[in-house]
């Protein structure tokens, strides 16, 4: 058990370093920031002492190292956009997101779990067709789209919600709604399967046999186990939330750390891009290994071999 | 009398397979098959179909409705763009480019994670460990993310498009053809092929890969739908391929601002991706029960 959970500690901290090391190379690429804040007539002077005052006259090994250990003590520097510090740009914008993206996964439980349930417990029926039609909707619609659409409904049409920016619950209902759909799909699609296959198992049928109620045979025997390979993808479902949240807070002009994504790629200002993608790194990857870790404790079969 | 008798035995098994054959593809999916026929061709044959260019902009005609609204004219029948350019002409055009993302993509990202499936299954060990938990965390990364990088970082055209897609893709590959590899390799046929003194690259494409292919196929088709809609997630953000050539995301990002006046020009070219993903998943599905039913869950 402690060797399991060492060695995916080392796993997490190798994958995180080479992770870095591929962020700071792409930055490198990205186009020479300098030119787009440069003025045209500036003089070779200026432009190498700006060069200078970024370091990006440094050679990039030694430029890694120093965003490196600037990183851990929470300096990522400066923004070349808007020439502040790129924590004080992403500061107020992390409780944006993470607001959004509990809603989104408040409305993919709301979707998700009960239509699975159902879709398992009355198969082959009209609720199972019609849960099928919402999971092959869910995989097969663009999330940018399904945002203008409801825009064009909901705020053009109606005039009965926000298109953007933040403010009451009633600009959550939109971005919510589109970031959650996405993986309710995900999430309806395994959890009818595993609840057919707990279904299937002896301990239902015994539990039959003794007479219990079906809504405790559903949600007590059932739901229960059936959960677990559903849980075995929170990793993955994160990381659909991420890219989920990049698409929707841009299509909805949220100010969060999804639109500062996209925001940055459009100014190539790289301090602020590769900060973003190492913090989401960080999550993901301490998300994935919480996992696996709460999996070895719960199955004692998990080892690392 | 022992052919008498092995004929005897083997016709109705052939004939059960027969029917069954014929059964399948009676099941098989025609709406999605079509609209998949459909997309392939009038991407094929664009030039040949539209008298419209796909770049020109034509100011007289902008945000000219579909032919079914008022004011819209069989010249446009899908209606235009802000700067008047025809939508039908630019859809068949997108196809082009989603169509071949498509292929390049599944052909590259397909090729490299089967060959890793293949040698990570097979050789098992540390070259299994190491390839397996590369897999995994490259499953595990929001892939828009890395993709958005590369694309950004050399440069936004349909080769870095294409590479950024197949970098991510290949995991999925590896991962399940390393799943059937593992059961394959314990069979007789690979012992008897060891020992009759074929190489291991002899048994890795002669003997292994040939029992892969139909769950590659599956895996192919059902990929296709998820591939259109990376590309097309891409170009909407900016980081696909760059205007004013027409691609499906781009169509629609372009079309957010006239959400108010002209709902067109978001709309169908959204359409037309869901349509052409839900018809690849359908014929995916299908594919699948037909060829491989155990693969259910991927």
């Amino acid at each position: 058990m402690q060797r399991y959970i060492v060695m995916r500690v080392g796993q997490s901290i190798i994958a995180l370093i080479i992770l870095s090391m591929i962020i700071f190379a792409l930055g490198r690429f990205t186009g020479d920031p300098i030119i787009l804040l440069l003025p045209q007539e500036a003089s070779l002077e200026t432009e190498l002492a700006l060069r200078a005052h970024y370091g990006l006259d440094q050679p990039w090994p030694i430029q890694y190292w120093k965003f490196i250990s600037n990183a851990v003590q929470f300096d990522f520097g400066d923004s070349i956009k808007s020439k502040r510090p790129v924590m004080d740009l992403i500061g107020p914008k992390v409780m944006n997101s993470v607001r959004l993206g509990l809603a989104g996964m408040v409305i993919t439980l709301i979707i998700g779990i009960p239509l699975g349930v159902l879709a398992a417990v009355k198969r082959d029926t009209f609720f199972d067709g019609g849960a099928k039609l919402i999971a092959i909707l869910g995989q097969s619609l663009p999330q940018f789209w399904v945002g203008i659409m409801l825009i064009q409904f909901f705020t053009v049409q109606l005039d009965l919600l926000p298109a953007a920016g933040t403010g009451g619950i009633s600009h959550y209902v939109m971005p919510a709604f589109t970031l959650g759909w996405w993986v309710a799909a995900a999430v309806m699609r395994l959890l009818r399967s595993s609840m057919l296959d707990a279904l299937d198992g002896e301990y239902i049928k015994m539990a039959r046999i003794k007479g219990l109620p079906e809504y405790k045979i559903v949600w007590k025997h059932t739901f229960k186990n059936a959960l677990i390979p559903v849980l075995t993808f929170a990793g993955t479902y994160l990381a659909t939330f991420i890219t989920g949240a990049i698409l929707v807070e841009t299509v909805f002009a949220w100010p969060g750390l999804g639109r500062l994504v996209y925001d940055s790629i459009i100014w190539r200002d790289f301090p602020v891009l590769q900060t973003l993608v190492l913090m989401i790194a960080v999550v993901v990857i301490s998300v994935n290994l919480a996992v696996d870790i709460a999996y070895a404790y719960i199955d004692p079969r998990i080892r690392y071999d | 009398m022992a052919t008498t008798i092995s004929t005897l035995a083997r016709r109705p098994a052939l004939r059960e397979r027969s029917r069954q054959a014929a059964e399948s593809l009676r099941r098989a999916p025609l709406i999605p098959l079509a609209i998949i026929l459909i997309v392939i061709f009038t991407a094929i044959f664009a030039p040949l179909l539209t008298p419209h260019s796909t770049t020109q902009p034509s100011l007289a005609d902008r945000l000219t409705p579909p032919v079914w609204q008022e004011g819209g004219t069989w010249e446009h029948p899908l209606g235009t763009d802000a700067l008047g350019r025809d939508l039908a002409t630019r859809l068949m055009y997108g196809g082009r480019v989603s169509m071949m993302v498509a292929i390049f993509t599944l052909a590259i990202g397909g090729g490299i994670g089967t060959a890793i499936g293949l040698v990570s299954g097979y050789f098992g060990g540390r070259i299994d460990a190491v390839f397996m938990r590369s897999a995994d965390s490259t499953l595990a990364f929001p892939i828009i993310l890395f993709a958005i990088l590369l694309v950004v970082a050399v440069g936004p055209n349909l080769a870095n498009v294409v590479i950024a897609v197949a970098l991510v893709l290949w995991a999925r590959y590896a991962r399940v053809i390393r799943g059937e590899v593992l059961a394959l390799r314990e069979r007789d046929f690979i012992a008897r092929a060891r020992v009759s003194g074929c190489s291991h690259l002899r048994i890795l494409l002669f003997h292994l890969f040939p029992n892969t292919v139909n769950t590659l196929l599956v895996l192919l088709t059902l990929q296709v739908g998820w591939v259109i809609i990376v590309e097309a997630s891409l170009s909407f953000l900016g980081a696909g391929i760059p205007p004013p050539t027409p691609a499906w995301g781009s169509m629609v990002s372009e079309g957010r601002e006239y959400v108010d006046t002209a709902w067109w020009v978001s709309a169908i070219p959204g359409i037309a991706i869901m349509l052409t993903v839900v018809a690849f998943n359908l014929f995916g599905d299908w594919l699948r029960d037909t060829l491989d039913p155990k693969l259910r869950q991927v």
